[in-house]
């Protein structure tokens, strides 16, 4: 297995470090242009999906394991919420970004969104990688060799 | 641009109350799984759902006088932002699934213990928390897209826990996976008729929806909608030919987590359709009246016969009541579908009052399962004997199932042959008393095999350890109370009633 | 007399139409379960292409403002945009979507793990044979998958 696809190899270690730098591009830029919490986890899970699938999943769970996978998963979830609660502890109502900065109401919301983004991006990180550990960590019914 | 660049008044807890009361489900569910132990995730749960339900009883005391609170999310004032809008009908109807989800719990920790893998209970106190947000949330907000978000929180996270049922029985699953289908379509049904309701008026906001609907009039954009939108609703509600999906997913899934679905689910789905029909919609417009009269009056009174003539056949205790739930759904839509006060508040005060019942039923056929293995009839031999209490909560539920005076059952089928009267359908009411018959029949059974059967010989069984018991046993003395004392149920679905048709005659004036 | 105009003027609800009940009659007609789910997918993306097409303003484009270097936002009134709205509805759908596809291919592999197939007929008289025990063991009337 070792010797087996070598192009496809190193292509794979150089492409996943690029594809996490444009995933937090994608994140960070999205108060300005097309992107956020949605675009930028997809493609951060797809470069974990990407080296799972030419190194195999148990080197993929060596880097991000599984446990770690869930609780981002929740994290991302707390992290917007909180975002909303942070608003109410300040007085203002649930979500209301002007929180952030009473007298620039319009600074506020870049930071709420930012947070909320970062939130999102999180998550959908978290359940791309968990749905693929989850369907590629499934016993096969049918070895390779019996095909 | 927001609310802030005007003077901003600091809120207060209080001022929160309708985001709390799903922001707190809302948040438990991902902590639970962060911290991940078993007995803490237990705690957090029934926490935070005894917050929202102490939230839900000070919303209805807020708006029993008939008042509305509005709250706007993000400070975007509706009908561009989005808006949670309480009255007493969803004030009410969250009070109900509040109470249930944090009645459940204590018996959940049982009953989950005894039907589930252990390495799954923190996901499942997660999801459970996660469907009682859904819920909470459809019933809360006042913006129609974010029904369909809660609704699909709550839904995607009821298939996963009836799912959860296939330790005992494989066939959890394909329920699960036929009530996804069923579910799914529902659910998109519904997106069709809001983004129907969207190119015609666009607007979101419940309250602006109903007027630009009234300054325009029926149309076929309208028309369709409406059509979309209650057999969208219908599939979840189970309304009679859409209720495929309910016996198995009732059947299979783990006791807790009928209990909690049989109170809460199809009463949230009714909610969101009152809610259509009578606050976005109005029945002014000749094609809803004619769906009430010509699809909802017909359906509604073969669920209550049809539905529990095959609940008298069924061998299952739990597939019986399941069956007995959808004909009793017959009777809220035939509510509905009286058009009046009486009828109206008769089908919200059954929504409460059955949603206790069956709770208290299916609580105790959980309790039953855990000693006989089984809910089919003849293994549940003389076990009311056994558990004197267990048996004592399914007399109580079974007297309220039938309508028998003195029970919360009672009630509602009383208040439902008044309207029949009121509107001089003297044939309906004849038919809510035969099918009341129907009821007695297989409630009977019930007693028969508890009560009138002798006890396999060794049984040990005895009544369930407390934190069971408890749950039971304050359900079986609702089902009573609720009989005896009317003011907190029918009082405020009468102001309900009164809130939906003011709201629509307002519009029939325009 | 046919209105071609009305015809080809609501092209999107044609297709939509046509989209949607593919998708609905994947799912009754076929008996594997994982091509109901995307025949289920099919029905859902219709209402996706419907809720995007009712978005479109003619002549709109993308409806983004453009922001000078000081960050003040420079509407341009000669233009019109597109309705944003229901694109960002939809966002949400497709979301709900992915996690209903893969919640059902999850019940599948589960299904296909008991029951060793995953074709409805196969699956509906193993459970018939179960309730026929069930009916055997606990007596009559079970009423079955009804």
């Amino acid at each position: 297995m070792h010797h087996h696809h070598i192009i496809l190899r190193v292509v794979t270690k150089m492409l996943v470090g690029t594809i996490i730098l444009f995933a937090f591009y994608v994140q960070f830029h999205g108060d300005f242009s097309p992107g956020g919490g949605f675009q930028a986890g997809v493609i951060m899970a797809v470069a974990f999906i990407l080296y799972g699938i030419v190194f195999g999943l148990n080197k993929a769970k060596q880097v991000f394991p599984a446990w770690v996978v869930h609780k981002l998963v929740a994290l991302g979830v707390l992290v917007y919420a909180g975002t909303g609660v942070a608003s109410m502890l300040l007085g203002y109502n649930y979500l209301d970004y002007g929180a952030f900065n009473p007298h620039h109401p319009s600074h506020g919301q870049h930071w709420g969104i930012l947070a909320v983004e970062l939130g999102v991006g999180i998550t959908v990180t978290g359940v791309m990688v968990a749905i693929y550990y989850a369907f590629a960590g499934r016993p096969p019914p049918m070895k390779d060799e019996d095909w | 641009m927001s609310a802030t660049e005007v003077h901003h008044v600091a809120k207060t807890l209080m001022d929160h109350l309708p985001i709390l009361q799903v922001v707190i489900p809302l948040m438990s569910a991902p902590l639970i799984v962060m911290i991940g132990n078993r007995n803490l995730a237990w705690l957090i749960a029934f926490a935070a759902s005894a917050a929202s339900f102490v939230i839900a009883c000070l919303l209805l005391s807020d708006v029993i006088d008939g008042s509305v609170i509005s709250y706007h999310i993000g400070g975007w004032a509706p009908p561009l932002g989005i808006e949670y809008r309480i009255d007493a009908l969803n004030a009410l109807v969250l009070l109900l699934i509040s109470g249930i989800g944090t009645i459940v719990l204590p018996y959940a920790y049982t009953s989950v213990k005894a039907e589930i893998p252990q390495r799954l209970h923190t996901l499942f106190y997660a999801l459970y928390m996660l469907c009682l947000t859904g819920l909470l949330g459809m019933v809360a907000t006042g913006d129609a897209f974010n029904v369909f978000v809660f609704l699909e929180i709550s839904s995607l996270s009821t298939y996963v826990l009836v799912s959860l049922g296939a330790n005992k029985d494989t066939r959890a699953l394909t329920a699960a996976y036929d009530y996804l289908i069923m579910g799914t379509i529902g659910a998109t049904f519904f997106v069709i008729g809001l983004g129907m309701l969207y190119m015609a008026t666009g607007t979101l906001n419940m309250a602006d929806l109903a007027d630009r609907i009234a300054e325009q009039g029926a149309n076929r954009t309208v028309q369709a909608a409406f059509t979309f939108i209650v057999v969208g609703m219908g599939l979840k509600a189970a309304m009679y030919p859409l209720h495929h999906w309910l016996p198995n997913a009732y059947t299979y899934a783990p006791s807790a987590v009928t209990t909690f679905l049989a109170a809460t689910a199809t009463k949230a789905a009714i909610y969101v359709l009152l809610r259509f029909m009578f606050s976005v919609f109005n029945p002014g417009f000749h094609f809803e009246d004619w769906t009430l009269y010509l699809i909802f009056i017909p359906f509604a009174l073969l669920a209550m016969f049809a539905a529990s003539f095959v609940a008298v056949f069924q061998t299952n205790l739990k597939r019986m009541l399941a069956f007995s739930s959808i004909a009793q759904i017959g009777y809220m839509l035939l509510g509905i579908a009286m058009l009046n006060a009486t009828g109206l508040s008769a089908s919200i005060v059954h929504l409460v009052n059955h949603g206790i019942t069956k709770a208290a039923l299916f609580m105790g056929a959980g309790a039953l399962i855990l000693y006989s293995g089984s809910a089919f009839f003849d293994n549940l031999n003389g076990l009311g004997r056994k558990m004197p209490l267990t048996g004592a909560t399914m007399v109580a539920g079974g007297l309220s199932l039938i309508g028998v005076p003195g029970t919360a059952g009672f009630i509602s089928k009383w208040v439902l042959v008044q309207a029949a009267f009121e509107n001089g359908w003297w044939i309906i009411a004849v038919a809510i008393m035969l099918s009341s018959l129907l009821a007695v029949i297989y409630v009977w059974r019930m007693f028969e095999v508890l009560y009138l059967t002798a006890p396999d010989e060794g049984c040990t069984a005895t009544d369930p350890p407390l934190p069971m018991l408890i749950p039971m046993l304050i359900l079986a003395v609702s089902c009573i109370w609720f009989g005896f004392d009317t003011e907190l149920t029918l009082g405020s679905a009468q102001v309900a009633a009164d809130g939906l048709l003011a709201g629509s005659a307002g519009m029939m004036a325009h | 007399m046919i209105n071609v105009d009305f015809i080809i003027g609501h092209m999107n609800y044609w297709l939509f139409i046509v989209l949607m009940m593919t998708g609905l009659y994947i799912v009754v007609a076929r008996g594997n379960l994982v091509k109901k789910i995307v025949g289920l997918n099919i029905f859902q993306t219709s209402v996706f292409m419907f809720y995007i097409s009712i978005g479109k303003v003619t002549g709109g484009t993308a409806p983004i403002y453009p922001v000078d270097s000081q960050g003040h936002i420079q509407v341009d009134p000669s233009l019109t945009y597109s309705n944003p709205l229901p694109h960002v509805l939809i966002l949400t759908a497709i979301v709900v979507g992915i996690a209903t596809t893969s919640l059902a291919l999850a019940l599948i592999i589960r299904i296909r793990e008991e029951y060793d197939t995953i074709e409805e007929d196969d699956i509906l008289k193993i459970e018939r044979e179960l309730s026929a025990q069930d009916s055997k063991a606990h007596g009559s009337a079970m009423g079955g998958r009804a």
